[in-house]
């Protein structure tokens, strides 16, 4: 026998290291567990919960779950499936996603993750909230209506770029996006398109100026291969459509 | 014996018609389809009067009192009701004026818009009145299947329909399902 840990992903072993989650180690082995919030490159954060398994039948976020040797651990099946659905539209409603307006679609990750879980359509009554845009910025806008919380920007602006641009501001329905300026503008920060918040959003919120369409809808990451095979836009170079430029 | 032919209504509300385009856009396989069924109220047909249907589809949101009452009526008649499209099935761009009061949405329009003689919001009782928000469909009925799509594309539609008509479970590939 190895001394190799190992858990079993949908009847699959993956190996893991002391310290690892569910998510990092079925990452490393090139296995796909659908997610939002979760970067490689960052602390989880377990927020959006999309990454939803069945530890030994206990349902956890892989990205917070430390892996541990002879878990059972399930992702693909239709119940779980069908929770993922059920959250992504519940993101969905919550904002205002109308892909058909927007720059990001087709290199999209919140859709890229609906269309892997097969949602059709998002089911509950729209929020329709009134959220404002951005444009102060001379390379950037945000549009808030399609912020999902994930804060992976606020996380990278504190963390690498030692910035501290974003916050969460408010709670439970009432948290959203700030800008931590007095105007709450961006244009007011030192915000730039080389920092590591401009390249982690995983939705149209944080947007390039003057790039919208580069590449045409149609030719985007996610429009012609699923999530799983093309991997994540914030890891993706620039050059490929992914928003990653190092 | 000929197998009656099933009876499909299409309609479009607050849409733009480009489902309907992309309908059409199913190109020769129309004449296949035309073999099995048989249209009855539908922009391409003109017939006025919605008959009893196997199938209604609905491209479009709801964003006045005529698409509300059409809307009922198709529910009421169709066996299975079909939302087709982002609009029928999240409001869409049309949903976008819910950022602002309808009120707003009216002015812009009819009171500050440019080159307006005698500017007025018109309130002609043969004009449907606008809801105060636009609405996705299954907002107002329930809704039995849903295709995604900024329009659908006719392969998308076209596998739909084939899959109805033959009572297969319905399966799209990867790229028969966008939201753009």
């Amino acid at each position: 026998m190895s001394d190799e840990q190992s858990f079993t992903l949908d009847g699959r072993r993956i190996p893991f290291q002391n310290g690892q989650t569910v998510m990092q180690a079925a990452l490393e082995a090139g296995v796909y567990i659908p997610h939002l919030c979760f970067n490689p490159e960052f602390t989880p954060h377990g927020s959006c919960r999309v990454c939803l398994v069945k530890v030994n039948n206990r349902m956890q976020a892989a990205c917070t779950t430390p892996a541990a040797d002879g878990q059972t651990v399930q992702s693909e099946t239709e119940e779980l499936r069908e929770i993922r659905r059920g959250i992504l539209q519940m993101l969905f409603v919550e904002g205002n996603h109308v892909c058909p307006a927007c720059e990001k679609s087709g290199a999209c990750q919140l859709q890229a993750v609906a269309y892997y879980t097969g949602m059709l359509a998002p089911h509950f009554k729209h929020f329709y909230p009134r959220r404002p845009v951005d444009a102060s910025h001379p390379e950037a806008v945000i549009d808030f209506n399609r912020c999902i919380l994930c804060e992976l920007c606020v996380r990278a602006s504190r963390d690498v770029d030692g910035k501290n641009i974003f916050a969460v501001e408010g709670r439970g329905i009432q948290a959203h996006l700030v800008v931590n300026t007095p105007s709450g503008q961006l244009g007011a920060t030192g915000f730039s398109l080389h920092d590591k918040a401009a390249q982690v959003c995983p939705t149209g919120s944080i947007l390039t100026k003057h790039r919208g369409y580069d590449i045409p809808i149609g030719q985007r990451l996610y429009d012609r291969k699923p999530i799983n095979v093309v991997g994540d836009v914030a890891q993706l170079p620039d050059r490929q459509g992914g928003r990653r430029h190092d | 014996m000929i197998e009656p032919r099933l009876k499909i209504a299409t309609c479009s509300l607050a849409g733009c018609f480009g489902c309907h385009m992309s309908l059409l856009d199913l190109d020769e396989r129309l004449f296949d389809l035309a073999e099995r069924v048989e249209l009855d109220r539908s922009p391409l047909t003109d017939i006025k009067e919605l008959g009893e249907c196997d199938v209604g589809l609905i491209e479009g949101g709801v964003c006045n009192a005529e698409n509300v009452h059409v809307l009922m009526e198709f529910r009421a008649r169709c066996k299975i009701l079909v939302a087709i499209g982002a609009c029928a099935l999240n409001g869409g761009v049309p949903a976008m004026r819910n950022q602002y009061d309808l009120k707003e949405c009216l002015e812009e329009s009819y009171v500050r818009g440019m080159g307006l003689v005698n500017a007025q919001i018109p309130s002609d009782p043969e004009i449907p009145l606008l809801l105060n928000k636009v609405h996705p469909i299954h907002e107002v009925v329930k809704i039995d299947y849903s295709l995604p799509g900024c329009p659908p594309s006719a392969d998308t539609i076209w596998t739909f329909i084939n899959e109805l008509l033959s009572g297969q479970a319905i399966v799209l590939s990867y790229r028969q399902i966008h939201y753009d």
